[in-house]
């Protein structure tokens, strides 16, 4: 574990003093999404790596945050950081909604359920008129200050309040490793009937990791309509972010601490990259080349990247 | 006399048109060692799934420490100190031995810290303290039924329920397995075996309940239990049980 701290606070050092060396919009941009993929991809561990129990749902919570905080903002000018905190009492209350039933279901059967919900809250968003329907919802402009949650004049801002998301994200997921709800999790996804009979109330903590994971996905999507202050059901709660998540975290490596992280790092770029300098050339391309990727890494290293770094760790 | 600790009244279980434990009953004192055999199929791991709650019984009841337990859930049998192992090894195979017996640790020390001093102790106990750091699915068989004997006595219980503990093991592995369950109940463990090596559970249980196709043919002490008529024919069929009263008699 020495080596990959060492190397995650070598990362965090450079996170933070990079936008004063590269001036480049486009690179802030990229590391934003980056950041704030891997903050929804270490929420999805919790619940995917840790505890085992896949799911394709975890774009609703995003949504949540997202259509929460702008809601709340358009129609009753409440401040986006109580939208925040809105957004993920929301997502909470869906995880246990949905996890109650889901998660008397095994194995692949949770993953589907949670596809339906993901489909049925973002067709819910996408017929419903006080949420704005297909339309979506623009964010009002309001004055620069971190209060308002909204910059103009520069991406840097963002770019620090995700970087504190995603030192969160690791915190939270640092203390779950280390405390008896990581082992619990674990246990859980090792041999749910051998945890049951060492005393673990497994439906309990199914839930609460599904809950961890609504947190850390919903304030990311609190962070998105701010940062992009337009969104539409289509770029909040889509089956394919779901289906993202589950990808990052698997090519960094499931159920590590830094796996995510280094997942959205390799992902993310490659995905952005391939979009925008392949994108024109027909629509697919950019996809087919990440599948690729997918399947090399499946194949050469079905532990994740991080093995490779973390050689020697068990 | 000691008191009963746990009381298994005519316990029934049906799985569709098949019972597979009919009227069972029987009851265990504190500190004793009770064999539970029977050939295969006799409804022998059911009985120990309807115990530790894994199955509601259709009929009867079970009473642990004068509660009753019957339709209660495994979790929470295992809180209030009824443990099991599993015939086929459940350990935490991606886990390493110090981590699997954390887990069960964890049931009554919350904090990572406590938990892990206590699994090193329970380590001590099962011999692992040299193999604290080796990944579950690394260990051998025979390790791995310890292990998860382990990882139930740390949960600290008051009975424990093993389920073949010493299927698979060879002679060496059974009288370590053999000299372990002494020491348990040393350590005032209540335990129930089911169990097929006959030289592994015979001298040490203090008595012996037979089942034979869901239903409980005799129970006694272990000399009793291989005397017994109805055990033989279960065991070796009918025409030899015939014979060998028919050798007597001339005899």
């Amino acid at each position: 574990m020495k080596k990959g701290l060492l190397a995650f606070l070598l990362l965090i050092c450079v996170l933070a003093v990079f936008p004063l060396f590269l001036r480049d919009p486009f690179v802030w941009h990229l590391l934003i999404m980056i950041m704030m993929y891997a903050t929804m991809s270490i929420g999805w561990n919790v619940i995917g790596g840790y505890t085992g129990q896949v799911s394709f749902g975890n774009a609703a919570f995003f949504g949540l945050g997202a259509y929460a905080t702008a809601i709340l903002l358009v129609n009753y000018n409440i401040n986006p950081w109580l939208g925040m905190l809105a957004g993920c009492i929301l997502s909470v209350g869906l995880a246990i909604i949905v996890g109650y039933p889901c998660f008397r279901l095994r194995g692949h059967y949770f993953a589907i359920a949670t596809i339906a919900v993901g489909e049925i809250m973002g067709l819910i968003f996408t017929n419903w008129d006080y949420v704005g329907a297909a339309v979506g919802i623009y964010l009002p402009i309001m004055e620069e200050s971190f209060a308002n949650f909204e910059f103009h004049s520069s991406k840097i801002p963002y770019y620090y309040i995700i970087l504190i998301m995603l030192l969160f994200a690791i915190a939270v997921s640092y203390a779950i490793e280390k405390s008896r709800l990581g082992y619990y999790f674990r246990a859980i996804k090792d041999d749910p009937d051998g945890a049951r009979s060492l005393g673990i109330d497994i439906q309990k903590y199914k839930m609460i990791a599904f809950s961890i994971s609504a947190v850390l996905t919903s304030i990311c999507g609190t962070f998105y309509a701010q940062y992009v202050l337009y969104i539409h059901p289509s770029s909040t709660m889509d089956l394919m972010m779901s289906i993202h998540l589950c990808i990052i975290v698997m090519i960094g490596g499931i159920g590590r601490l830094f796996g995510p992280v280094l997942g959205a790092f390799v992902f993310i770029p490659l995905m952005e990259l391939t979009r925008v300098y392949l994108g024109s050339e027909g629509q697919g391309i950019d996809m087919i080349i990440y599948s690729l990727l997918v399947i090399t890494i499946a194949i050469w290293k079905p532990q994740g990247l991080w093995a490779l770094i973390s050689k020697g760790d068990k | 006399m000691k008191t009963e600790i746990l009381i298994v009244e005519n316990v029934t279980k049906r799985f569709g048109g098949l019972t597979a434990n009919e009227n069972i009953s029987f009851s265990m004192r504190e500190g004793e060692i009770i064999g539970l055999i029977g050939p295969n199929g006799a409804g022998k791991s059911t009985l120990f799934n309807c115990i530790s709650c894994f199955y509601n019984a259709d009929g009867g009841r079970i009473t642990f420490k004068g509660q009753e337990i019957t339709r209660r859930n495994p979790e929470s049998i295992c809180r209030l100190g009824i443990g099991r192992t599993f015939q086929i090894v459940r350990s935490f195979r991606d886990m390493n031995v110090l981590e699997n017996i954390m887990i069960g640790a964890f049931l009554r020390n919350p904090k990572r810290k406590d938990a892990q001093a206590k699994a090193e102790e329970v380590a001590g106990i099962f011999r692992f303290t040299d193999k604290l750091s080796v990944r579950a699915a690394s260990l051998t068989i025979s390790e791995q039924k310890r292990l998860e004997v382990a990882r139930v006595f740390a949960t600290g219980p008051e009975v424990m329920l093993l389920d073949e503990m010493m299927a698979g093991l060879n002679i060496q592995e059974i009288r370590e397995s053999v000299e372990l369950i002494l020491r348990l109940r040393e350590m005032g463990m209540s335990l129930v075996l089911v169990e097929h090596v006959m030289e592994g559970i015979m001298p040490i249980a203090n008595r012996v309940v037979v089942l034979d196709y869901g239903e409980k043919i005799a129970e006694g002490t272990p000399d009793e239990v291989i005397n017994n008529e109805k055990v033989i024919e279960a065991y070796f069929g009918q025409k030899y049980a015939n014979r060998r009263e028919h050798k007597t008699r001339l005899q």
